[in-house]
């Protein structure tokens, strides 16, 4: 009995070192930090301030929060619909099918991120596949010029994302109990009234975790926004990624991060009141 | 179960299609003897024979696969040993400490990445390898973690009950039950790891230092100056990489699969 008190022991020793000096204690550092004073020239100096927070709800940087979470909220609301009609269909194909889809999926998605921007800087750019196909079907006849604006940084983003939400769907729509859509019908509901009261109700936890996992990497992907939108399109993770090497205001960086935890665990604790659970679906 | 009609078929095409156009033309264009993206100027293999002889990133190359070797090997570690303690257990320490170690990758990415800049910084840890490699630690416990308790929770535990009456030891009972039973997980984790720690941009800019580079980085800081088709090539040569890891992750789950 000893022994396994032992064993049990040792094996938590690993993840327990790790976690508490890599996630837990640099989690209350910035915490800590969020309230000191930048030094003059680098640094900072344990000088007990608010001064990070004020200009954090300052209206310019909240003017970029709101920026940001437009954006989220933009993205996410295109990914849903079109995710869920992905993950809806493909649920629905034979088995050989499934698993044919979910490889061709599953290519892209493990395929470096930035080698997929890569091939929408080809097509955006101006002058660039884009153009070219519009201009000679004569729709426009002059380039678009797509690249560095905001609608090529959204479907960037919709393209990044939309294999989350497929895959969150699919895992619960290949869950659901079917007999219960056929009994509804049986019984005279429409296919549509059907789909609303017994599809969506039992897809409901696929559709909660799609979108957490579109809405909270989107607030913070910001190297879309810097590749697609060039400086055009400014969002929280930019800002804090400037302030960490350009700025070197640490303390002003830790700030923004606590507030963006702050929504994130807002969304997270949502998702989990919702679903009665913290585990996502479909992400593994 | 219904046949899908054609409207939903067409749709699941054009939306493979889709996914799959940028990848497409940058396979294409890898081909491209002309510097100009928008211009073709016919076929040519120009910038494979310079990526050939780009020594700087060559040494980025093996740079990434130093930091995806060592975050594999640990995350590994820590992550299944983590969900073996774990798997039945009540201590509410176990799960303030599971619910961190899961963190990483349910937060945005800029907040580890700044995270770990100003710890490492706070402690004067040189920036290089060891803060690349404890950084990319952290989001690959994640993935090891969750599938090698997944695997855990569909295990009968009557095997388990049945080696220790039989008069294994503990140690036995985890070396011919356990361990063969998770290690599906344990692969998938890996490579699922590896492709992770190999990609990743966000967290490693902030906890690289001046002499290193990883491949993400190099190719990043790349694209930023506009497109050299040389990034074409490599990214050809990488997904090549990518779909020959894919069937092969797909080869293990199949396994995994019938043997339940």
């Amino acid at each position: 009995m000893k022994f396994k008190r032992l064993y049990a022991f040792l094996l938590r020793v690993p993840v327990y070192s790790y976690t508490i000096s890599f996630i837990i204690i640099p989690l209350i550092y910035m915490l800590v930090l969020s309230f000191l004073t930048k030094a003059q020239t680098w640094g900072y100096t344990f000088d007990f301030t608010l001064a990070n927070y004020e200009r954090v709800f300052s209206s310019f940087y909240m003017g970029i929060f709101i920026e940001s979470l437009k954006l989220a909220l933009i993205t996410t609301t295109i990914v849903l619909f079109v995710g869920y009609a992905y993950g809806y269909f493909m649920a629905r194909t034979s088995d050989a099918w499934k698993r044919r889809l979910m490889i061709l999926l599953m290519i892209p998605f493990w395929t470096s991120g930035l080698i997929r921007l890569n091939g929408w800087i080809i097509i955006f750019r101006s002058n660039g596949v884009l153009d070219k196909i519009l201009m000679f079907f004569n729709i426009i006849d002059k380039p678009l010029k797509l690249l560095y604006s905001y609608p090529a940084v959204v479907i960037g983003m919709i393209y990044f994302l939309l294999p989350f939400m497929i895959l969150s769907v699919f895992s619960s729509v290949e869950k659901m109990d079917w007999s219960l859509v056929e009994a509804a019908r049986d019984l005279g509901a429409t296919s549509f009234e059907a789909f609303k009261s017994i599809t969506l109700v039992q897809t409901m936890p696929g559709i909660l975790s799609g979108i957490v996992l579109t809405f909270v990497p989107s607030m913070g992907m910001f190297y879309v926004a810097e590749i697609l939108g060039g400086n055009k399109i400014v969002l929280i993770s930019n800002v804090i990624s400037e302030q960490m090497t350009k700025g070197r205001n640490t303390p002003f960086a830790a700030a923004l991060s606590v507030i963006l935890m702050i929504l994130t665990s807002i969304i997270l604790s949502l998702y989990k009141k919702f679903t009665k659970t913290s585990e996502l679906e479909g992400i593994l | 179960m219904k046949k899908l009609s054609r409207g939903p078929i067409i749709f699941l095409i054009i939306l493979t299609l889709l996914n799959y156009l940028p990848i497409i033309l940058t396979v294409v264009y890898s081909f491209n003897a002309s510097k100009i993206t928008s211009v073709w100027g016919g076929l040519s293999l120009t910038w494979y024979r310079q990526l050939l002889n780009d020594n700087d990133l060559k040494k980025s190359l093996i740079n990434s696969l130093i930091v995806a070797f060592f975050t594999c090997n640990f995350a590994v570690i820590i992550g299944t040993s983590a969900a073996i303690a774990m798997r039945n257990t009540k201590l509410w320490i176990d799960n303030v400490i599971s619910y961190f170690s899961t963190l990483p990758i349910m937060i945005p990415e800029i907040i580890l990445g700044m995270l770990f800049m100003a710890i490492f910084s706070f402690i004067n840890l040189p920036f290089g390898f060891v803060t690349l490699i404890i950084a990319h630690t952290s989001f690959c416990i994640p993935y090891v973690f969750l599938l090698v308790r997944a695997r855990l929770v569909g295990m009968d535990p009557s095997y388990e009950e049945a080696a220790k009456d039989l008069g294994a030891s503990t140690f036995q009972t985890f070396r011919d039950i356990i361990f063969p039973y998770i290690l599906p997980g344990i692969l998938s984790g890996v490579l699922l790891s590896f492709a992770m720690s190999f990609d990743d941009v966000v967290i490693s800019i902030f906890t690289t230092g001046p002499t290193v580079n990883t491949l993400a980085i190099k190719i990043y800081t790349k694209m930023k100056t506009g497109v050299t088709p040389e990034i074409n090539a490599l990214a050809t040569i990488i997904l090549i990489i990518t779909m020959i890891s894919v069937i092969l992750y797909e080869l293990v789950n199949r396994k995994n699969i019938t043997k339940i």
